[in-house]
Parts: structure tokens; sequence; C-alpha cells
């Protein structure tokens, strides 16, 4: 008999639902997406789940495998070799079914960042190392997984005051680029939310595309909201959190 | 069947598609305009199919090659279509191309720089000069959320996964469009005083190919159902470097930025064979001629061991590899088992693009329907019998923006919302009903596996009148066995379901493929036929129309339109334009 790989998939809707386990034949290199198609075009064709490019490029496939929030088109089936695979969908969000979730609050968040507000007309004028601050955050692929590992959203669903970290690095985008002129500081402090991270770092843990969220948007932005609004205290507040103090000059260029 | 319902929303302008030519028109149509735009997509916002393009958008900036300019990029893209393009097409595309992307600059988008400060352009297939924009090799993910970004900004309103299965013509011109949410399954209706179709190609039609789910080809089949005319079908780009093994990665896309970037092609003896096809432009000749000739090899025995050839990059080190070939890097890290700063790797052809689709006007986009436009890669006419790398994303922004500016139009001569017919609504919720109700039917996932099977077999890489014969015949038999397919469950968020029309979109689309094919008897471009081998004059002058009629498709020819002289001119030198003005330089 040809190997097989046990998968057990969670499967139902927003009413309830359990896991299902599922058997598919061995193919070299496999991923854990490719064993969802395989039961979605064999053994059940109505399994939902999301995908675009099996490539890891565009951030459709989230989900969590054995407890781990992970791409699925990313996941290779022979990292679990002689254990049963549970792949199951986003726990932070709202279940519509089997594995798909709805991020829609993900999408209502993303109209609250402003836009760049270019200082110069294009062709900008922009050396590579002024680049590089930015374009790390310019390859994130919206899977979410961090918005689902972020405790603040996870545990704690502070979802009316907290953006979570997808959306950290999407002002970080904007704030960092050397042509932009407006002030997100405020939304930074207020709706946006940034001081409900504790800095635990789980978000870049699990980030597929190895952004450094925590470092690089995070701890500075909450420096120039502590720079403008808690700056006595700021000396006692890197103490406390272990951040490294960084210059604000070098983003102001 | 028991009462079904219905929800009705009413807008000026409908975009169907949300990849980059789609957000673009729908960005156009609604800037200062006062009008009502939706933008509807079948997949979450910014997931299209646009997101997974790599190497680059081609706009003539000459940044690093001051010679460079719209002539120069008009000639390449003329050349590449082998002359069957719509020359006015390209003519707008070369000269718009790099506003376009200065656009997407001060909305937000970083590419890579040169050392002083401007974008980046690196060399790619049958350019030129270095002309592809690029950030790393995720080009397409940066546009698609650039204008993502843009779009929802921009006062329009977003439908994300809703799939429209019917585009509603009444008396003569566009009515709106029909579907339903993915999430519950419920019927709606959109009204609209005119449509912009950008839902992409249909890549999925083939077994092995670089394209997402999505590119099953909804829009050029719902439009061609209703009367709008497809040419150029026969002619289907096959990129040369696809990943070979393993096998759950086969077709999945070896950017070309890796070739730009340097690398090199060598047979399983080692030999740099395109030395053979294409001496003086080597690995960076037009994909056409590049794919072929890896086939070539394979045909003559010299493939490496799962049937490709290789691809070496290790010269060019590791660090330089990863920083301009990150997602490369990575890909085959993660899924192949193989570090490609150390290693070279299998290659072999991947379906990737679809010249053909909708008939469209130049200047506006719009089809020979009334009040449906249409742009990106469901429209036809800019890439001729052969796309050129780095020209689509241009492509999307060019006639995406003008498609959006052309429906804007439109609907500024006052035209009103067209009439509904309530019956024909009725048929259509019955038909997209019906594959739950047969029973014991076939799955609609094993006629797609079949169906990849006969085009890739008899309408693929090569072909002959024979072979394409029984494909014929073959896709129109399961075009009969498809008439019973069946789904189970619900029709919450479900999958099968949303397949059975998928499927039935590409079955028409592949007949569509095959009977051009048939009828351009010659090579040329991508289009290769081993009965006719030669690229013949006389086939230089027409494209290949077809109609839907009574149910069955009806093939004529049209002429290509005739570049002016002074565009005609530009083809006598014997090289390109900016290679002419430098030595003119050089010499005075
Ligand atoms: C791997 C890869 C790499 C590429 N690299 C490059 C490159 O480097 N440079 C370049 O120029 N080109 C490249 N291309 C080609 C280019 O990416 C595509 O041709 C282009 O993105 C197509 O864009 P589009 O706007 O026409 O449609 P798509 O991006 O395909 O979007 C189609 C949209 O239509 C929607 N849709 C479809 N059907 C329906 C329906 N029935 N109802 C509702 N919505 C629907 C989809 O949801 C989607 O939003 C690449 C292609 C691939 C596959
Ligand atoms: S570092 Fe902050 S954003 Fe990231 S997971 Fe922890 S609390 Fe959430
Ligand atoms: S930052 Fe990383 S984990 Fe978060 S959405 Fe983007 S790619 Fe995904
Ligand atoms: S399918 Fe695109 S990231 Fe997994």
């Amino acid at each position: 008999m040809a190997e097989e790989f046990v998968l057990s998939v969670w499967r139902g809707d927003a009413s309830g639902g359990s896991e299902v386990e599922y058997r598919v034949p061995k193919e070299t290199g496999m991923v854990v997406l490719d064993a969802l198609h395989y039961i979605q075009h064999n053994l059940a064709p109505d399994l939902a789940v999301r995908w675009n490019c099996k490539a890891a490029h565009c951030g459709s496939c989230a989900a969590e495998v054995n407890g781990v929030p992970k791409l699925l088109c990313k996941t290779r089936m022979d990292d679990y070799q002689g254990e049963t695979v549970s792949v199951r969908p986003m726990k932070t969000f709202p279940i519509i079914k089997d594995l798909v979730t709805d991020v829609s609050w993900n999408y209502q968040v993303a109209k609250e960042v402003p836009p760049l507000a270019p200082t110069v007309p294009a062709p900008f004028h922009m050396m590579q190392i002024d680049a590089d601050r930015v374009q790390e955050f310019h390859r994130c692929i919206e899977c979410f997984l961090c918005q689902d590992t972020c405790h603040v959203l996870r545990n704690h669903q502070a979802f009316d005051r907290y953006f979570g970290p997808r959306f950290m690095i999407k002002i970080a985008e904007f704030e960092m680029h050397p042509k932009d002129g407006a002030d997100r500081v405020p939304l930074l402090a207020h709706e946006a939310g940034v001081n409900m991270c504790n800095v635990t770092k789980c978000c870049t843990e699990v980030c597929p595309q190895h952004i450094r969220i925590t470092d690089n948007a995070i701890i500075p932005l909450k420096e120039r909201v502590a720079d403008r609004y808690y700056d006595p205290v700021r000396l006692l507040w890197r103490r406390l959190s272990g951040a490294n103090p960084r210059s604000e000059t070098s983003a102001a260029t | 069947m028991a009462q079904e319902t219905y929800e009705t929303l009413e807008y000026d302008i409908i975009v169907i598609g949300a990849g980059g030519s789609g957000l673009r028109a729908a960005v156009a149509a609604a800037e200062g305009s006062g009008l009502k735009v939706a933008v509807i997509s079948k997949s979450l916002l910014g997931k299209a199919h646009t997101v997974m393009a790599e190497g680059g958008v081609a706009a003539s900036f000459g940044n690093l090659d001051a010679p460079d300019g719209w002539e120069t990029h008009f000639y390449d893209t003329m050349r590449s279509g082998h002359f069957i393009n719509n020359y006015r097409m390209v003519e707008i595309f070369a000269k718009e191309a790099p506003d376009r992307v200065l656009e997407l600059e001060a909305w937000g988008a970083v590419f890579d720089r040169t050392p002083e400060g401007r974008i980046m352009q690196r060399p790619f297939g049958a350019h030129t000069f270095r002309r592809l924009c690029h950030i790393g090799d995720h080009t397409g993910l940066e546009l698609l959320r650039t204008m993502q970004y843009k779009a929802i900004h921009s006062g329009i309103d977003v439908y994300q996964e809703v799939t429209m299965t019917k585009l509603l013509v009444s008396h003569g011109r566009v009515a709106g469009a029909f579907g339903y949410f993915r999430a519950t399954g419920r019927f709606v209706l959109f009204r609209a005083r005119a449509v912009v179709l950008a839902t992409g190609g249909w890549g999925k039609v083939y077994k092995v190919t670089s394209n997402s789910w999505e590119s099953t080809g909804d829009g050029a089949a719902m439009a061609f159902r209703a009367g709008a005319d497809l040419m150029d079908m026969e002619m289907v780009q096959f990129h040369p470097t696809g990943m070979v093994w393993p096998p759950g990665v086969r077709g999945i896309l070896v950017t070309e930025g890796v070739r730009g970037e340097g690398g090199l092609l060598f047979n399983s003896e080692g030999e740099r064979f395109m030395q053979r096809y294409d001496p003086e432009r080597m690995e960076l000749s037009s994909r056409d001629v590049v794919a072929r000739s890896i086939f070539k090899e394979v045909q003559a025995g010299r493939g490496t061991p799962h049937g490709g050839a290789w691809l070496d990059i290790t010269h060019k080190g590791p660090e330089y590899i990863k920083r301009k070939l990150p997602g490369m890097y990575e890909q085959f890290l993660t899924l192949a088992d193989l570090d490609i700063t150390k290693e070279r790797f299998e290659v072999a052809p991947t379906c990737h693009y679809t010249m053909g689709g909708l008939r469209v006007e130049a200047e506006t986009c719009a089809t020979n329907i009334p009040g449906l436009f249409a742009a990106g890669e469901v429209a036809c006419g800019l890439h001729g019998a052969n796309r050129l790398g780095g020209n689509s994303l241009s492509d999307l922004l060019v006639f995406g923006r003008r498609a959006g500016m052309g429906a804007r139009e439109y609907v500024a001569n006052g035209v009103t919302l067209a009439d509904i017919d309530e019956a024909e609504i009725g048929q259509e919720m019955e038909r997209v009903l019906a594959p739950f109700g047969r029973e014991g039917g076939v799955n609609p996932y094993h006629i797609h596996e079949r169906l990849q099977e006969v085009m890739t077999n008899h309408a693929g890489i090569m072909r002959s009148g024979e072979i394409l014969e029984q494909g014929l015949q073959k896709v129109l038999e399961l075009q009969e066995e498809a008439r019973r397919m069946s789904i189970q469950g619900s029709r919450t968020y479900n999958p099968g379901w949303h397949a059975v029309f998928d499927v039935e979109n590409m079955l028409l689309l592949s007949e569509a493929i095959i009977r051009s094919a048939l009828e351009r008897k010659e090579s040329r471009g991508a289009h290769w036929r081993t009965d006719y081998p030669d690229e013949l004059p006389e086939w230089q002058t027409i494209n290949f129309v077809e109609r839907y009629e009574g149910g069955s498709i009806r093939v004529r020819t049209e002429p290509v339109k005739e570049m002016p002289e002074h565009l005609a001119k530009l083809f006598t030198y014997g090289k390109a334009p900016g290679l002419v003005q430098q030595s003119e330089k050089k010499e005075g």
C-alpha cells in the first residue's frame, strides 16, 4: 500500500464543528496545502480553504498547523513525519467555514491608516540606504498571522483598542518613508494603540516574511509616541521594556 | 425551485476584478467624478494574481541606459509581438508607462534605487535596454498593495469574495452583472451604467501553470457569452522557467529576473544551449524562443533528470542573490530543499500568460458591447503573439486607467441604468443552483484535471493540425460530460460549487483557443505548429476574432491595423531606435 499522511482538519461553521480525519497519499515535497487540495479534489469538494499563489506570495492560506500559526503553502508535510497533522482555522478571527475565517476587521483598520503624503512630487530622489529602512515592511503579504498570534487580539480581543502588528508595519512604512509629510503619531498614541503592545515579539516569530515587526517597526514607533507624549518617563519605559535606545534623527532624513 | 431571492445594488460603474488593472480602473473611474464606483473580486482584496508578479514593471525611463525612450519600448514590444499587436495600443502604452510608474511612487511604492537615487531598472528578455523597475523580486506585491491602499482611500466600495457568474446585457448595452457572496451563497445583482472587466487570464486551463486558481477566464467567458469579441486566442505564453521538482511545486514561476540578474541555462551535457537558438541574446532572448529551446533540448534527450534545463546563478554570490532575488532564494529553500546560492536547479516551461482576450479600442478600452470595457490580461491587442516580461504590469496601469476613464466618459454622456430581465435572472439562479440537485454526477475537479491534460497535450507549446483536431474533439466531449457536474454540501463558502463555473468558463475558452489555433496555419510567437514551422508574411496582416452565436463559436479574420509612416519608420534602421541614436551620437 502506498504511504500516507494523516490529517485532522477542522470542519464546521459559525455554529460549531470538529476535527475530521483524512488520509492522503504521500508525495515528495508535499506541503499542507497540497494535502488539503487532495482532500478537496477527491474526498470533500466543499472543504473551504483560501489560497491563491501556492508560493508564499499572497498570504491567503494562513491557518494553524498543530497549533502553530503558519502558511499552509509553505509548511511541509514531512516536517511532521509519523504525526497526525492537525489543521485548524486562525483562532483570533470569527469562523466562516472550515479553515476560512472572517478577516474583514483588518480591512476596516486598513482604512484608518492615512496614506503616504509626499512632500515633493515624484520622481523622488531617494538613496537605496533610505529605501532599505522601509522596504522590509513592503514585504508584508497581509497573511494576518501576526494578528492571529498577538495576545492583545487573540486573548484579550482588544480589536477596538489596538490595530495589531500588521498595521504597525503599515504605519511604519509611511512614517519612515523619507518623503512623507504626514503625522501619524497622534493616531499611534490613540486609535492605533501602539502602547497596547508589550513587546513580546510573538508576532515577529510567526511572520513568514521574516519582517522584524517588533524591533524595526513597533519599538521605533513607540519611541515616537514616547517622545511626543511621555518624554519624562521615556527612560524608565526603556528600562522596563528592555528596548534598545535608537536615535530618532535617522528617521527624519 | 423554492422562491430564490437576491439583493440588488446600484452603481454608476462596477469594476469586476481587483488585480492591478481593476484597482487602477476603479481609481480612475472614481477620481473627481463623484460617481458611485464598486470593485468586485472573487478573492480577498490584495490577493489577486497580480500579487505574484516578480520581475518588474517595464517603463522606458532610461535611468541606467539614457538612450532608452518610448520609441525603443514600442519597437521591442511590436517585435516581440511579431507585429500582430494593435500598434496604437503599443504606442499609447510605451508613451504612458513611465508616468504610471511614477504615480505608484507617489502613492507609496518604494522601488530599488540606482546609485544616483533614481528608480533602479533591470535587464529582461528582449528589452533592448535595462527597463524593468522593481523591488527585489516582489514587484507585483508592491504594485498591488500600493493600488489597494490607494483604492480604499478613493471612496470606492469594495466587495470581496463575491463571484460574478453572468454579465447582463439588455437591448444591446451592458446592464450589470449577477453573482453571489461566497461566504453565504446569497445571490446579488449589481446594476451599473458601465462595467469594466479586469478579471485576468485563463492560465489554469493548462496542467503545468504559474497561475493562481483565479485564472479561469471568467470575465472573458462571461463577456463572450454576452456577445463580446475575443481575439488572438491561439496566443498562450509558456514561460521558459517554471519549477520542476518536487511534484507539488511543478509550474511555480522562477522569475525571469534570475536570468536578468545573470543566470545561465545549461542542458544535461553542460552546454549553454541558447547558443544554438539565439546566439545574440542568449538567455535573454524572448520567452517564446527560450521556452521552445528548452522544450527542444528535452526532446533531443538532453534534459535534466525531471525533464528540464539547468538554471545556474551561483556565480553571482550569496549576498547578491539574497538581495536581488530574496523570494526565489526562500522559495527554493523551503519548497525544494535547495540553496540557489550554492546549487543550480531544474526549470521547464510553464503556462504563464494569455495574450488573447477581449478585443478593445486602444484609447478607451471599449469592447464591442456598449458600456462594457476591459483592461489587463482579459483584454487583447497590446502583446500580439508574445508578451514581453514586465509589459503586463505596465499594461495594467496604463490601460486600467484608460478603461476607468473610458467608462467614466461613457457614463458622463448621460446613459441610464439598463433594464433588468427578471426571467433571465430567474434562469441564472436556477442554473447556478442546479449542481446541488444533480445526484451522482461528475466531480468538477476531475473534469478540470482532464481538461488540463487535454490542453497540455493538444494545444500546448507544440501544436499541429492533427493534434489540435483531436484536442477539439476531446474538449467538446468534456463539455458534454460537464453538463452533469454535481456537488455536495451547503452554499456557505463552497469551493466545489465555485469550481463548477470555473470549469464551464475554461471549457468554453479552451474551445476558443483550439479553434483559432487551427486557423493560424503558420508559426508565430508563442504559436508553434510543427506542420507549418515557418512564420509567413501573409499571416502577419490578420488577427483571428471569435464570436459566440447561437451556442457555437464563429471565427473570422480582421486586418491588423497598419502603422502610420512615422512609426513604421522605426523598423527600417535594422536596429532599435535607441541604438541608432546612440551610434549617431558616437559618430557625430
Ligand atoms: C508568477 C507570475 C509572475 C509574473 N511576473 C510578472 C512580472 O514580473 N512582470 C509583469 O509585467 N507581469 C508578470 N506577470 C503577469 C501579470 O502578473 C498578470 O498578467 C497580471 O497581474 C494580471 O493582472 P489583471 O489585473 O489583469 O488580473 P488579475 O491580477 O489576474 O486579477 C483578476 C481579478 O479578477 C477577479 N475575478 C476573476 N473572476 C472573477 C469573477 N468571476 N467574479 C469576481 N471577480 C473575479 C479576481 O478575484 C481578481 O481580483 C506574472 C504572472 C505570474 C503568474
Ligand atoms: S510584540 Fe506586540 S504586537 Fe507583537 S505579538 Fe507581542 S504584543 Fe502583539
Ligand atoms: S507582518 Fe508578517 S505575519 Fe504580519 S501580516 Fe505581514 S507578512 Fe503576515
Ligand atoms: S497560497 Fe499564497 S501564501 Fe499560501
